[in-house]
């Protein structure tokens, strides 16, 4: 069978689009590359959506921990704990079987507990946490000769914060926040080893890359070629989180734009 | 475990509670928490000991040592977290079982890898097939500190590496004014030094690595989210004295406990042990001590 064949049958197999059951033996490196990469489409989506709707939570995270309002800000602050102090893998197993449980109780639930919302949900809520505190620390550090040459000009309330302490705080948090991107795609490897099922075999990059190496007991092949896929992916997102800071930061002389630290981080 | 316990069908409310927590499988549940500790008391010092090691490497002026050190932190630090894990069990399995192979069958004939087997001769596999049980146990844990130790240790290599960077250059300017060797140096003046600028990368590190243990069950380990997801799921009266619903979701939560208190302990514990450290040191943090003090 050729390269180009294999990748008709299995190019949109983690969709279930193609060949319906999966290679069992005789390996070939094409089918691996190509099926992994199909198991890709699923980081990349929970990955992205998971992202842009944390990122709002997140700047109402921020926000009311720095709240004034007391019930506010501690609300906000026992969220960003509940999320920031427990693994991510547990959120997963308890996000699933409370999904579970609710299903018995009300039709609506149906659809929470396959991993295309259930583990979307866990993700968004588990990134906004995280970039809740980011958002959070760089309201912190706004410096004081900005708020008060707003106040200067007499902006208030919604025209203050849409005009010089968002654009700021993003400005201020963005090196982080796009180490949490980063770290929050690798972190979408772990919906599939968490409870939630992989139906019909339709599973994301980690899942056939353990696929082939539990078949094939060799897993010198199918690890490296998902290593390859992520190095590739954090490179388009180096890219993209890269053009975003140099446009927040266009207004500031070249050599006070904040360098981009690349920090890799573990499982959370 | 009581003595009215021999009859639980017949038991109520908090009797049977109490019987069912304290049979033999929630025993084994209970340990776990305490394989997780364990794992954390060995994992931590190794993954020091490897980072240190790395760090060392990563500033030796032997080249080939150095380029080692560095490619280490790199390396670990790039590839995707999980798949790690997965990849390092099964790869230094089957290392251990190759060079024992080497040395213990050197005329085997055949190729070690036919197609989708990994063959090698019965006295080079670990365990050996004839070991007890928990021989087999031990391995499989031992394998999976090692992993562990492997991977953080990259993360501590690099906050350590960091650290001895961040020691003034003055100290180690007037330590070679006394005339110290290199060695010395570094063992008397930057070694002590480093640990107030390693601690809060330090501290990082220990929030993610408790927070990396439910992996364990993911390397093949017993471990509580093993015993959380067989003891939570349904029971049926014909294979269990304690028939009951999918608790598996109170069990989780009783996990999601123990994670929220061990972490915020551990942030507590933290935070006083950096206050302890900075104090009489020459940074911000030890010169606003001094003025309050």
């Amino acid at each position: 069978m050729s390269c180009l064949q294999t990748i008709q049958d299995y190019g949109l197999r983690a969709l279930g689009y193609g060949e319906r059951l999966l290679p069992r033996d005789g390996f070939t490196l094409c089918e691996q590359v190509t099926l992994i990469g199909s198991g890709m489409i699923w980081n990349i989506y929970f990955g992205v959506f998971a992202l842009a709707f944390g990122f709002l939570l997140a700047t109402a995270l921020g926000l009311g921990k720095a709240s004034q309002n007391r019930f506010v800000r501690k609300s906000a602050s026992w969220f960003i704990f509940l999320f920031r102090g427990s693994p991510l893998f547990i959120q997963f197993f308890f996000g699933y079987f409370l999904f579970l449980s609710l299903k018995q109780y009300a039709p609506l639930f149906d659809n929470f507990s396959a991993a295309w919302l259930g583990a979307l949900i866990v993700l968004f809520l588990n990134t906004a946490a995280y970039t809740g505190e980011i958002f959070y620390g760089a309201l912190q550090s706004i410096p004081k000769g900005d708020v008060e040459a707003a106040d200067a000009y007499g902006l208030t309330g919604w025209s203050r914060f849409r005009r010089v302490i968002w654009p700021t705080m993003l400005r201020l948090a963005w090196p982080a926040y796009t180490n949490e991107a980063i770290f929050l795609f690798h972190a979408t490897t772990l919906v599939f080893f968490s409870g939630f099922p992989a139906r019909q075999q339709r599973g994301d990059a980690l899942y056939y890359a353990s696929y082939f190496a539990d078949k094939t007991f060799n897993p010198f092949i199918p690890y490296p070629i998902l290593a390859g896929y992520f190095i590739l992916l954090t490179l388009v997102i180096i890219t993209i989180f890269g053009a975003v800071n140099r446009h927040l930061n266009r207004h500031l002389p070249r050599t006070d734009t904040p360098k981009m630290r690349l920090r890799f981080n573990l499982i959370r | 475990m009581f003595e009215y316990c021999v009859d639980p069908p017949s038991l109520e409310g908090l009797a049977w509670l109490s019987c069912y927590l304290t049979t033999g499988k929630h025993m084994a549940f209970y340990s776990a928490f305490g394989t997780v500790l364990l794992l954390l008391a060995i994992t931590a010092p190794a993954a020091l000991a490897f980072g240190f090691g790395g760090a060392m490497a990563a500033r030796t002026r032997i080249a080939p040592l150095r380029w080692l050190g560095k490619g280490y932190i790199a390396v670990v630090r790039g590839v995707p977290d999980i798949a790690f894990f997965l990849f390092f069990v099964i790869a230094l399995d089957q290392g251990l079982e190759y060079l024992r192979h080497k040395v213990k069958c050197p005329d085997w004939q055949e190729p070690i890898r036919q197609g989708s087997d990994f063959i090698v001769c019965q006295a080079a596999k670990i365990p050996l097939g004839n070991s007890p049980q928990w021989v087999h146990e031990v391995y499989g844990f031992s394998l999976a500190v090692l992993t562990f130790a492997i991977v953080f240790g990259a993360f501590a290599a690099n906050v350590l590496y960091g650290a001895m960077r961040a020691v003034p250059r003055g100290q180690i300017e007037t330590a070679e004014a006394y005339g110290m060797t290199p060695r010395q140096t570094f063992w008397r003046i930057t070694v002590p030094q480093m640990w107030v600028f390693a601690l809060p990368g330090l501290s990082n590190l220990w929030m993610v690595l408790i927070k990396a243990t439910p992996l364990l069950f993911l390397l093949g380990v017993e471990d509580i989210v093993y015993w959380a997801r067989d003891l939570g799921s349904a029971k049926t009266p014909r294979f269990t004295e304690y028939p009951h619903g999918d608790w598996r979701i109170y069990y989780f939560l009783v996990l999601l406990v123990f994670y929220l208190a061990f972490t915020r302990v551990s942030e507590v514990v933290l935070d006083r042990l950096m206050a302890r450290l900075t104090r009489g040191q020459a940074t911000t943090a030890g010169e606003a001590q001094r003025k309050t003090a």
